[in-house]
């Protein structure tokens, strides 16, 4: 079964190096509207990179980007957002001695007829999405650095949703989290995706993604290993990708799988 | 369940101090660091009153220290927002003094002689305040550019600045004075003329008095708005009384000062007053550069807090790449910041050059490490995201208290600098002090 649509999101031929180091070595992955596409594999298989440079925080080698079916110039987190991408990253990038609310605004305050800070504006706006996210959320004046782990991340979240991203790349968005907030979490993807938004979560917990994914692309040494609809694999299966970098049947093969 | 919340998250947390000091200080909300900088600036006050046998806490003294301090306390608030952002700006003495001779340049021969305006014109003053300042913010927007975009390190593009930006100051005019300077332009250098007298500066003094009332009055509507905590009514009523007595105390003592004798009768027999036995009694009120400072002051104060500039200032102190991340062009905001801290060195060399009445290749010299050392003094992070305009203009009322306080007292100017650096350790040691305590 084809999907006829035109995607969201395709990232052809992707390769960008550190110094010597192929970091991501020409990945290829699409996102649908309305779909959940896992990224799985080993800590330093690339899956931030990768994602990093379709969130504009790194510039690609070679390789193209489209946004629906349209070739799309990404060069900072600016461009990004103008494209409707947000990120959630793995290492929570908040700034820690400003506020709540100043954190989901930075970059995108809200303003006054004269231009100053409309803080108050704001705060009730955080106060609405926090209170939706996370409603025991109350500490909104002080800098986020006092706050927990799991509060900072409902932060990084609100900041994602609360501009209508179309395209919401979570980067391991509940390993600082409890099992509750975890859950909360899960609850928020499949929300936004019956909103028809396209997510990419990048999780190292193999279940996670079999219960929220609709197909998982899995990734070892910068190579896309194979891609599969998460009906179509078993998770012993995808376990072998992520180890062995073998394709099983049910996957389309991708660069980085092992001949057998 | 609701209303329980409510009626927690109202509950001012003075409610739970447990001494009246602790509970003064929390129900005010009044920043201690602050509290202890004003304390240690009493200190230094009385002490020198003391050891130099009465000298330091007079209007006199006072009214000069204020002035001393202006061209530094504007130069202080940019290094608020340069130390911020994880920079620092070595070059200001000498952007100051090269700024200082365009400016007198401007005055003294361009304008007047090459452009024909002649000397006296009345527009003099701002054509050359106005080339300062374009001058100033070029060389801001040249230093940030190659910090921002080319990544070299502030401190290396900066004391690259303060070589070349002092050469280029001996180049305008080969080392040669500038003065004296245009009448009008002299007037932001203090002085008995450049001096808003007593009337208006009670003027100013309620003005002040009403913007902290209404400030307070504002402030608390908009938390009953949005049902935060309040702070009790005495706090409220503490801190005005506390603002406006300052502000009055402040202009009291200004307008304590009266015009040196000579000036007083050369004034009165041009405008055919009597002089009265005893002498004639006019006060200086607040100076011109100090009104300048102050008012730099608040402007600053409203860039770092209500403006977005500001807000992105201080976010990118505190985590340069989540600022990054978040969509905000640091580089474009650090080129800013550079253009605003040329701006103020060029306000700063009008103080100055005015007050001097001549602009000279020394200049500003040496006024980078009092700038830093004021902001630093001031409670600014050098690790960056912390600090205040505030802070940093008390800082640099200490430092420039403590110079002042030792030229009273007759100290040699080699024994004053070995005190004032030792100081500034010192301070710098009790701030890393408290900040650890606090955490
Ligand atoms: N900014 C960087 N500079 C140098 N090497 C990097 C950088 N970012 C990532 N890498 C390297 O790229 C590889 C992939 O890392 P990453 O994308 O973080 O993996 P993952 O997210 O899958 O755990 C690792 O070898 C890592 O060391
Ligand atoms: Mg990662």
């Amino acid at each position: 079964m084809l999907d006829t649509r035109t995607p969201l999101v395709e990232m052809n031929d992707i390769s960008i190096s550190f110094g010597g180091i192929r970091a991501v070595d020409r990945a290829s992955i699409d996102l649908y509207p309305g779909e959940v596409v896992g990224l799985l594999g080993h800590n330093g298989a690339g899956k931030s990179t990768l994602i990093k440079i379709l969130s504009g925080a790194y510039k690609r080698d070679s390789g193209s980007i489209k946004i629906d079916g349209r070739d799309a110039a990404i060069n900072n987190p600016r461009d990004a957002k103008g494209y409707g991408i947000e990120t959630i990253y793995q290492q929570l990038a908040v700034a820690d001695n400003v506020d709540a609310a100043a954190n989901l605004f930075l970059g995108r305050e809200i303003t006054t007829a004269i231009g100053t800070l409309d803080d108050a504006a704001m705060e009730s706006k955080a106060r609405e999405v926090m209170g939706r996210l996370n409603p025991n959320f109350r500490r909104f004046k002080e800098p986020v650095k006092a706050l927990s782990g799991g509060q900072r991340q409902s932060v990084a979240i609100a900041r994602a949703i609360l501009f209508n991203a179309r395209i919401l790349i979570m980067d391991e968005p509940t390993a600082a989290l409890g099992p509750q907030e975890t859950a909360q979490v899960g609850d928020l993807i499949k929300q936004l995706k019956s909103d028809g938004i396209g997510i990419f979560l990048i999780s190292h917990d193999i279940h996670d993604v079999f219960d929220l994914a609709d197909r998982l692309v899995v990734m070892k040494n910068g190579q896309v290993v194979g891609t599969a609809r998460t009906s179509d694999v078993t998770k012993d299966e995808v376990l072998g990708m992520i180890i062995a970098g073998k394709a099983p049947a049910g996957a389309v093969a991708g660069p980085g799988a092992v001949a057998d | 369940m609701a209303d329980q919340h409510a009626t927690l998250a109202a509950a001012h947390p003075s409610r739970f101090a447990q001494n009246p000091l602790q509970r003064f200080l929390i129900a005010t909300e009044l920043d201690t660091r602050l509290l202890g900088m004003v304390g240690a600036l009493a200190i230094i006050w009385v002490g020198f009153h003391i050891l130099s046998g009465g000298l330091f806490l007079t209007p006199r003294n006072l009214w000069n220290l204020s002035v001393q301090t202006a061209s530094v306390a504007v130069m202080v608030t940019g290094m608020v927002l340069v130390i911020v952002t994880r920079n620092i700006d070595l070059s200001v003495g000498s952007i100051l003094g090269l700024v200082g001779m365009v400016m007198g340049v401007m005055q003294t021969d361009i304008l007047p002689v090459q452009m024909g305006l002649g000397f006296g014109h009345p527009l003099i003053w701002a054509l050359s305040l106005g080339a300062g300042l374009a001058v100033g913010v070029g060389i801001g927007a040249l230093q940030g550019s190659i910090i921002a975009y080319l990544k070299v390190p502030a401190f290396i593009v900066t004391l690259g600045g303060y070589l070349v930006w002092r050469g280029a100051a001996w180049w305008v005019t080969m080392g040669r004075t500038v003065a004296p300077m245009d009448p009008t332009f002299q007037l932001m250098g203090g002085g008995p003329s450049g001096s808003i007298g007593a009337f208006w500066s009670w003027v100013v003094a309620i003005v002040a008095c009403a913007a902290i009332v209404l400030g307070l009055y504002f402030g608390r509507r908009q938390r009953l708005r949005f049902n935060f905590p309040l702070r009790p009514i005495w706090a409220e009523v503490s801190l005005a009384v506390i603002g406006c007595g300052l502000a009055i105390g402040a202009v009291w003592v200004a307008n304590a000062y009266p015009w040196p004798r000579r000036i007083a009768e050369a004034f009165a027999e041009a405008n055919g007053i009597a002089v009265p036995d005893g002498g004639l009694f006019i006060s200086h009120g607040i100076a011109i550069p100090v009104l300048i400072a102050l008012g730099v002051g608040v402007v600053m104060t409203f860039i770092s807090t209500r403006t977005r500039f500001g807000r992105y200032v201080f976010a990118m102190g505190g985590n340069p790449e989540a600022a990054e991340l978040a969509g905000i062009n640091t580089r474009w905001v650090t080129v800013k910041i550079f253009m605003l801290m040329g701006a103020l060195c060029a306000i700063a060399a009008a103080i100055s050059s005015a007050r001097l009445n001549a602009a000279t290749n020394a200049l500003g010299t040496l006024d980078e490490l009092y700038v830093i050392a004021a902001a630093v003094i001031g409670g600014t992070s050098l690790a960056g995201g912390v600090g205040t305009i505030a802070g940093a203009l008390l800082g640099a009322l200490v430092m420039q208290s403590l110079q002042s306080g030792m030229v009273l007292m007759g100290l040699d100017s080699p024994l004053q600098s070995i005190v004032v650096g030792i100081v500034l350790v010192f301070a710098v040691w009790l701030d890393t002090l408290y900040r650890r305590n606090k955490n």
